[in-house]
Formats: structure tokens, sequence, C-alpha cells
């Protein structure tokens, strides 16, 4: 799966790092703990969190992270976009919660 | 931020502000790049990518401020991360997973778990941490190449 299907086939709304959309997404990590997240998550997930301030571009960046996923339509501060059109992090938003998300994936295929 | 030296490798340094949440990560985001265009295995860059960013977190969180001292040589990284204090009480709680002095403001934005010194200290080959209240804490970590 590439990053960009969460756009054209999930129809979430991409709010920044529009040029990292071409690579590919392993895997799907779901947690709001930050040292926890740095230490379990894996290259190339893509990560469901609800925290939006612009240190989550900084883990998603040093993780080699695919992409952010914020669910059920919570706002992402301003820098925090700004940070991750720089660093070339997508970040989308939904309005559908962490388990949506998770059944879209595995309804596309993801395993 | 970087600066050679002779045949001890490269030297990078980092000054870390107090609460100063909006930069916070921009250090181990740069050891990483450097890190990078060195060609170091990635599993290496990421074993670094966690101790300092960890320690970066731990700096504008918990101290007066402080730095962050990274000497790439041949064969291994080493880490050593130095504040101004208030210094630890208690080294050997503060490194149990789960204990941790962070405010709630601070929790809520999904720092303040518990697991910094402990992610530090897992993700590091050779970990040393000595602290003295009302001077501060120093951390030193060695991950070999």
């Amino acid at each position: 799966m590439v990053i960009k299907d969460l756009k054209d086939r999930f129809h979430f709304k991409l709010l920044a790092g529009e040029k990292g959309l071409d690579n590919e997404i392993n895997g799907l990590y779901c947690c709001d703990l930050l040292s926890w997240v740095m230490s379990h998550a894996k290259d190339g997930d893509a990560w469901i969190t609800v925290q939006t301030h612009i240190n989550i571009v900084a883990i998603a960046s040093l993780l080699n992270l695919a992409c952010i996923i914020v669910p059920e339509s919570i706002e992402v501060d301003s820098d925090t976009v700004a940070k991750a059109d720089e660093e070339g992090i997508p970040i989308f938003s939904t309005d559908i919660n962490s388990f949506k998300i998770f059944t879209k994936f595995y309804e596309a295929g993801m395993r | 931020m970087g600066s050679n030296e002779k045949n001890t490798g490269i030297k990078l340094e980092y000054e870390i502000l107090k609460d100063d949440f909006a930069r916070a990560g921009e250090a181990s985001s740069g050891i990483k790049k450097v890190l990078r265009q060195l060609g170091i295995d990635s599993s290496a860059i990421r074993k670094t990518a966690i101790a300092t960013y960890e320690a970066e977190i731990n700096i504008v969180i918990h101290s007066e401020g402080g730095k962050i001292l990274v000497y790439i040589k041949p064969d291994k990284i080493e880490i050593i991360a130095k504040d101004n204090g208030p210094g630890i009480k208690d080294i050997d709680l503060a490194m149990q997973k789960g204990f941790s002095t962070a405010s709630n403001r601070v929790r809520e934005l999904g720092f303040g778990a518990g697991m910094g010194l402990p992610n530090m200290k897992k993700s590091s080959d050779e970990f040393y941490i000595e602290s003295e209240m009302g001077k501060g804490t120093t951390v030193k970590m060695i991950i070999t190449l």
C-alpha cells in the first residue's frame, strides 16, 4: 500500500507533507504515549494519534514512519502542519475513529 | 553544527532549552540527518534517534536546560546529555518504567510516561547516569557500530 491510497481510496484529507505521498506503508500503529511510540512503532508504519502538537512530526521523522493519521476530525496545530510540510511527513485527517481506520486497512488487504 | 576533529571522528553539539516544546526533537532530528549522510547502519540510526530524542525531551521537561553532545567515531557513537539541574533525587526510582515526576500538562501532551530513561538504556549498548542534587544530571550512552 502506498501513502497516497489514503487520499485516493479512503478519502482521508491530506493536511500536510505532500512530497512524502509516494512512500510505501508497511503497517499501522496506534498510540498516544510518545515514548511508547518511540520504542515500539516500526519503520514504514502509518501512525494514528490524537496528539496534534509539533512534536509528533519529530517522532514520525526520527522513526521513518510513513505518515500520521489524526482521527475523529481533531484539529491539527498550524505549526505542526508547517513542520510536516518542511519534513515531508504526510498528515491525514479523517472523521472516523481508530477502530474504523484499522478496519479500512484490513479490508484493503493489510495484514 | 558539526565540526571535524582530527582522528576522533565528528562532534555534534546542541543546546537544549528548558520548556521549549516547540523545538523539542530538532536536535535528535539533526543528529539523525548527519548519521544518514554518513551512511551509518539503519539499526544504529534508530537506536541513536530513540536515545537522543528521549534525552532531549527529558532536558526540555525536567531540567533547567542543558546540552547534547554526540561523538561519531569509526566503531561507536557516543552520546552525552548534560543538564544544569535540578538533579535526580533517586536514580534507581527514576530508572523504573512508569515512574515520572512530569506535570499533568506535560502528560496530556503524551510525554511523561516514565519511559524516557528506560528507553535510553534499552537503546544503548552502554549506559551511564550520574546526578547531583542542585547541580545536574549527566547521561552517557554508547552505541557500538
